[in-house]
């Protein structure tokens, strides 16, 4: 489980989020939108350890991810994070890419990783790309790789950081279809995302964020087809135009 | 006996191969000091803040812009005067791994800060270290993307190397000089030690172009 507890976070005088409180359960889904500023990235970014915040309490299997004691490197891996960037490492084939991971950080055998990379590559349909350089794939390739690498490294959360911003509208629903399969299988999924009917399709919760809070929180059917705060109509009225 | 005066002959093939190896050595572990300091300089250049940083410019530039043969001749005069004079290839050594590693410092820095911050922020995120990102991520991409400016530093340094012969070092200038002073036959050695590194220097720049264009790819 994962519990946002009042989180506050600053980037200097700016308060970016002014004190967040939002739990996933094991196998949720909780899609995360609002409009470009409105803090749903940085979020993510303290989920992870990425960025340090001022006030409040991240629990994640109630490790307080952001306890001096934590060692953030082991936590990293129960979290794994795709980014809007899919960030390939261009010196490696797309194999080793997903193998790289498990051999250093979880100390694997080679043999090991490899077959684990390749039940992943499979897994987000790349199977038949193993011994290609990433920057040969498209877009959404790529995004698909960053998410097997991902979950090579078996995380027991997946945090999606708006991963289909970047790509061309046509290489969009690869990347989505992806996630669709996770989310059958029961990962517990966090999704910073534009795609709206993505979100109301897949989600448990929705949460609407906005300047720094969240207005407004629930189930797909509440916040995005029946938005009970204004801001959120006028959010949605103007992302679904 | 000839006189004072004796023509090249096949019996100068050794003094010559004497040259052509000095050069090659005195090149070679430069090139080597060179890279490994240029490594570290780069690295740090690219992770420090704006005062070590400015500091650490300042020797670079002043490395970069005095003109090597004038350090050399500087730097082996001074350990004279100090009364620790050092071989030739001593002082053309650390004189000219020097003058290596403020190119190479440049070379890397631009590497490393061409690795863009996510792709580190990507790699942390699957679990691994600030070491481990450094040495499997930043470090390889890093320094595969600068390998064409690196040979073209390399490349120069071969042919500086020809200028420790001020210091009296027997490279190839040197051995030459000296079989010109005897010989009275300026043309055909200077031709033949000018083919020799283009002989090393030619392939050597056409392999980078071809790794920069495959790079590119």
């Amino acid at each position: 489980m994962i519990q946002v507890q009042n989180v506050r976070k600053s980037f200097g005088d700016l308060e970016v989020l002014k004190g967040i409180d939002v739990e996933v359960q094991k196998g949720e889904v909780l899609s995360v939108i609002g409009g470009s500023g409105s803090g749903k990235s940085t979020l993510l970014y303290c989920i992870n350890a990425i960025e340090k915040i001022q006030g409040g309490k991240i629990l994640v299997d109630n490790i307080d991810v952001h306890d001096k004691a934590t060692n953030k490197d082991q936590l990293r891996q129960k979290l794994g994070m795709v980014f809007q960037q899919w960030n390939s490492f261009p010196h490696m084939t797309v194999l080793e890419n997903v193998a790289l991971a498990p051999q250093v950080v979880k100390k694997m055998s080679k043999a090991e990783a490899i077959e684990i990379a390749k039940k992943e590559l499979e897994h987000v349909g790349l199977g038949d790309k193993f011994d290609v350089y990433p920057t040969k794939m498209s877009g959404g390739q790529q995004q698909r790789l960053a998410i097997a690498r991902a979950l090579a490294m078996r995380p027991d959360y997946m945090l999606f950081d708006e991963v289909t911003s970047a790509l061309d509208p046509e290489l969009v629903g690869e990347v989505l279809d992806t996630l669709r399969v996770l989310r059958e299988e029961g990962m517990t999924m966090i999704c910073v995302t534009h795609e709206i009917a993505f979100a109301r399709e897949v989600s448990d919760q929705v949460a609407f964020f906005h300047q720094g809070v969240i207005e407004e929180i629930g189930p797909p059917e509440q916040v995005i087809s029946n938005p009970q705060k204004e801001t959120t109509q006028s959010f949605l009225s103007k992302v679904l135009s | 006996m000839g006189g004072l005066f004796t023509p090249l002959s096949w019996n100068d093939a050794g003094f010559i191969l004497t040259g052509i190896w000095n050069t090659i050595l005195i090149s070679g572990v430069s090139i080597l000091i060179g890279t490994v300091l240029g490594v570290l300089i780069g690295f740090a250049r690219a992770e420090s803040n704006k005062t070590v940083n400015f500091l650490l410019g300042s020797v670079l530039d002043v490395l970069r812009s005095v003109p090597l043969i004038i350090q050399l001749i500087l730097f082996s005069t001074f350990m004279g005067v100090m009364g620790s004079p050092l071989p030739p290839f001593f002082a053309g050594t650390i004189v000219l791994s020097l003058y290596t590693m403020a190119f190479m410092g440049e070379v890397f820095r631009g590497g490393f800060e061409s690795v863009q911050n996510s792709m580190i922020v990507a790699a942390r995120s699957l679990g691994m270290t600030y070491w481990q990102a450094l040495r499997y991520v930043r470090f390889p991409i890093g320094l595969r993307s600068v390998f064409p400016a690196w040979l073209g530093v390399a490349l120069s340094v071969i042919k500086d190397s020809a200028l420790v012969s001020v210091i009296g070092y027997m490279e190839l200038l040197r051995t030459s000089e000296q079989l010109i002073s005897r010989t009275q036959q300026p043309l055909e050695i200077l031709i033949g030690v000018g083919i020799f590194y283009f002989i090393i220097s030619y392939p050597l720049s056409m392999y980078g172009r071809r790794v920069e264009r495959k790079n590119a790819l």
